[in-house]
């Protein structure tokens, strides 16, 4: 997730990452890793996100760019339920995975290389 | 986000938006350059770069019928994977590998934002963190040859690191049994 700031809208870093703020902490699934009180508000702390969920946090100086990688939690999946994916479909507008809801999906990643 | 590292690759979803099956090889047909022809008038790469391809490993007969039974018996299929398992069977995430993709996520960015040069060195410390993500060489190979060959900028190249690895090890054989025991006492 790419940041120009140490700290992060709480609903913008759920749709970027699929982790939530919730009561009981930052929880993707049923998965849920408890944070600081101080942290759980409308904007977080990305420092302190990054060490409670594990990500590493890569600075570019010259661009003044962040970059959170993916949480390291042992696997790739840490839930079989599938984040909020929104990607550019052909036209380049917003879709969203989860407007297939109530049908089976096959999703396949292919490049045009 | 779902520990995808090489194309094709597919993921089942169902009706609920649960997961069913974790990324794997997905092909819908036999891809036609396991049947491809060397030309007559290939050169040594050529020759070689057809003779990789068509020993490639990608069984899409298997695939596409596992496919279609789920598609057909839903939950109850053999194919359809527990959330424990499909957790068990996605990619392990090391430190390194997390930190690849912010690095060839930040190497993207740069490289859309015009700035290719200053791309480089995330796209090479993603392929030196996370060698098996085919993924990120391709894209950055591409950049520099469309045909993805032996170049000045990357250490890689398709041709060379295919063979270092074994054709046949390019793409990771399917794994179409049922859950194991184990893997269903979440082992």
């Amino acid at each position: 997730m790419l940041l120009d700031a140490l700290t992060v809208p709480a609903d913008l870093f759920e749709r970027r990452t699929g982790w939530a703020v919730r009561p009981e902490g930052l929880c993707k699934g049923a998965l849920c890793v408890p944070l600081p009180d101080h942290v759980a508000g409308e904007l977080l702390d990305v420092q302190v996100v990054a060490e409670r969920l594990s990500m590493p946090l890569l600075h570019d100086a010259p661009s003044g760019l962040w970059c959170l990688g993916p949480e390291v939690l042992g696997r790739a999946l840490t839930t079989a339920e599938l984040p909020n994916i929104e990607l550019p479909d052909l036209r380049g507008r917003p879709f969203s995975l989860r407007s297939l809801r109530g049908r089976k999906v096959l999703l396949v990643a292919w490049a045009s290389w | 986000m779902l520990g995808i590292v090489n194309v094709p690759s597919g993921v089942w979803i169902d009706e609920r938006g649960v997961i069913i099956r974790p990324p794997e090889t997905a092909s819908p047909r036999r891809p036609a350059f396991l049947d491809r022809e060397i030309p007559l008038d290939a050169t040594p790469r050529q020759r070689a770069l057809v003779e990789a391809v068509r020993n490639l490993r990608i069984d899409a007969e298997t695939y596409l019928a596992a496919l279609r039974d789920w598609v057909a018996h839903g939950s109850t299929s053999v194919y359809a994977l527990p959330p424990d398992v499909v957790i068990e069977r996605s990619r392990p995430r090391s430190r390194d590998e997390a930190l690849a993709a912010a690095h060839f996520e930040l190497g993207q960015h740069l490289h859309r934002s015009g700035d290719s040069v200053a791309a480089i060195p995330h796209f090479r410390a993603a392929h030196r963190l996370d060698p098996a993500n085919w993924t990120y060489k391709r894209q950055a190979w591409s950049f520099v040859d469309p045909g993805q060959g032996a170049n000045d900028v990357y250490d890689g190249d398709w041709l060379s690191d295919v063979l270092a690895i074994g054709p046949e090890n390019y793409y990771p054989a399917l794994d179409m049994e049922p859950p194991s025991a184990h893997e269903k006492r979440g082992g």
